[in-house]
């Protein structure tokens, strides 16, 4: 079973007409499967909702009276659940509101525009994947026939097309083998400070010589970079420890952040020279 | 000093690169929050213009950065946002209304004409279903439960009299209850036409037993009635949503058929390559089918118990038939003449 255990794993290339890959990273199995445990809740609460006001507006009515009402009922429930997914993808986003909240949408794997007819034939196939079986047992269970076999069928298919997803690489569903689509993250970040421009007084009485700056590469210095955003100052302080055993650098324990932020600073300088002259320097074991 | 000589220049042109490429990247940001939430329609006409130029000056930040910055903050931030961009700018081009109104005058037709063959077999079963089921039926008569669900036959079975058969035909006119049965089969038979096109993908074996077994519920129940001498005025109370609901279920069969023939023989594609392609080709027909059962469910429960001669009855549903047809595979030409 393919798990994602290296996030590398699941960034796939997008590259635009205008030539540049803005590699997509596809969203992981968990979390598509609590966008539509979202969705699932959402509609539950509109259908119930909705159910509420027809029987407690219409309280008045006789059977007779009240019974178009409940056709147009038993419509409404079969449309809410097919036509909601429909809607949302086939919208701007690109994303029912469970997508959403957790910040994926929907995308044609052959990086072209999603088209209405590949939201319609993902959709379909969920009909099949999921609702259809789960119905079949509601439906057996309601009429007091559901015996074990059935029940167990049931389940294992509906388990089954649900954890097709896990099955392969790219982490499709059924529905987006047949409509050529996947599922992408679409992440957003606010623009955040540049580290290297943090004017601190203490950082001044820092120096470090081409040496010292060697001992890094470019893997490092992004962990370093997470670990001053963080700003955690147990962490500050572990990590400013080892690099200065490293480098053969005396740091007091409150000076970690001062000390970090000026490696920092002066080792992407340094770095980035480097970048300039045609030598990246992926991590600390290059040369 | 005992910096190599430049590090602080590149330190400062970095700066500055962000620092002069940084506005445009927050107005883009902020127009397309507006753009996400709201119609393009409420920009004006110099934001609207200026949407592919940020775009593109956003991609370019984006391949500088990458080739000269190692601010992974930064980089992490103009991907998300150029990745947005590209969405927004490529996604879908043209309107919702527009969207519909091309799928009922091309798309749906289309689709349809498309899988002529696949629809020709279904038909073709649905009337071997149809045979198989009358015989099997006719010569023996506890085939019948088997095929009809008790819960679908209402009450209709070998043994009925004829006058319970001719009052399930013409009496209801005022009862409510077959209206909300009505409903009911317009959901069973969606889901059947569902079943249909969804179990396709097994190369196509479902599809065609689906098909087969609705055939043989049609054929087993037009047995009981042609039994007891009723088969024309059956064939009347069916056809008056039956000619637009069968024709449905043909469709969704079809459907499903070409999915599972395009999975097992994909030509010249890849596999997955062929069955996304058969796939909207399908999925475009569904959507129509449902809408068709609509109709269907709409006719039969407004149409069958009020409508009670039989002429009428065999006019409607072979004006529908014919409409359908017109509508599918005539009104391309009607199109063609007119350029």
């Amino acid at each position: 079973m393919a798990t994602a255990r290296n996030p590398a794993e699941l960034i796939r290339p997008l590259i635009t007409p205008e030539g540049v890959d803005l590699r997509v990273k596809l969203a992981d199995a968990g979390t598509r499967a609590s966008a539509f445990l979202l969705d699932v809740v959402i509609i539950v609460a509109a259908a119930i909702a909705v159910t509420l006001v027809v029987i407690f507006g219409l309280g008045g009515l006789g059977v007779k009276e009240a019974e178009p009402l409940f056709i147009v009922w038993i419509i409404f429930i079969f449309l809410l659940r097919n036509v909601y997914f429909i809607a949302f993808e086939a919208g701007r986003r690109a994303a029912t509101p469970g997508k959403r909240i957790v910040g994926v949408r929907v995308a044609s794997r052959s990086g072209a525009g999603l088209t209405i007819d590949q939201v319609i034939a993902r959709n379909l196939m969920r009909e099949i994947e999921v609702f259809l079986p789960l119905s079949i047992i509601a439906a057996r269970g309601g009429a007091g026939v559901a015996d074990t076999l059935s029940t167990v069928f049931g389940l294992v298919w509906a388990l089954l097309f649900s954890l097709f997803l896990l099955f392969n690489r790219d982490r499709l569903r059924i529905g987006d083998l047949l409509a050529g689509t996947w599922v992408v993250e679409t992440p957003k970040f606010k623009l955040v400070e540049d580290l290297s421009q943090r004017k601190d007084p203490v950082d001044k009485r820092f120096h470090f010589s081409p040496e010292q700056l060697d001992a890094y590469g470019i893997a490092e210095l992004h962990k370093l970079e997470e670990v001053l955003r963080r700003d955690d100052y147990s962490a500050m302080k572990a990590v400013a420890e080892i690099i200065g055993r490293k480098i053969g650098a005396k740091v007091e324990p409150f000076d970690s952040k001062a000390f970090l932020t000026a490696y920092y600073g002066d080792l992407r300088a340094h770095l980035e020279r480097k970048l300039l002259l045609g030598n990246r320097k992926a991590d600390k074991h290059a040369r | 000093m005992t910096l190599p000589a430049g590090t602080d220049a590149v330190r400062q042109s970095l700066a500055s690169f962000r620092h002069e490429r940084e506005a445009d990247w927050k107005a883009f940001e902020a127009l397309l929050a507006r753009v996400e939430n709201r119609a393009p329609r409420t920009l004006s006409e110099d934001e609207l213009l200026s949407l592919p130029l940020l775009y593109r000056s956003a991609l370019s930040s984006l391949s500088v950065a990458r080739a000269t910055s190692l601010d992974s903050a930064l980089i992490a931030y103009l991907e998300a946002l150029s990745l947005r961009g590209y969405f927004y700018l490529y996604g879908a081009r043209r309107s919702l209304r527009q969207r519909v109104g091309d799928f009922f005058l091309r798309d749906w037709p289309a689709a349809i004409r498309d899988l002529w063959r696949e629809t020709w077999v279904s038909v073709g079963l649905t009337v071997i279903g149809a045979i198989a089921g009358y015989w099997l039926v006719a010569s023996d008569k506890r085939w019948y439960d088997a095929i009809i669900a008790p819960s679908l036959a209402g009450g209709r079975n070998p043994d009925s009299s004829a006058e319970v058969l001719r009052s399930v035909l013409y009496d209801g006119g005022s009862s409510h209850f077959l209206s909300g049965f009505a409903a009911y089969l317009f959901t069973h038979n969606t889901q059947v036409a569902i079943l249909a096109f969804a179990l396709g993908f097994v190369f196509a074996v479902p599809s065609v037993l689906i098909i087969l077994m609705n055939g043989c519920m049609l054929g087993a129940l037009f047995q009981v009635y042609a039994a007891k001498g009723l088969g024309l005025e059956l064939g009347g109370w069916l056809s008056i949503h039956g000619t637009t609901e069968l024709f449905a279920i043909a469709l969704a069969g079809a459907a499903g058929m070409r999915i599972g023939t395009r999975i097992a023989f994909p030509g010249e594609l890849t596999r997955m390559a062929a069955a996304a392609q058969a796939g909207r080709v399908a999925a475009t027909v569904m959507v129509g089918v449902m809408m068709m059962l609509l109709f269907a469910g709409l006719l039969e429960g407004i149409g069958r118990q009020t409508i009670t001669s039989d002429a009428a009855r065999y006019a409607i549903g072979g004006g529908m038939l014919a409409l359908w047809i017109a509508y599918f595979y005539l009104f391309r030409m009607v199109r063609h003449g007119n350029g």
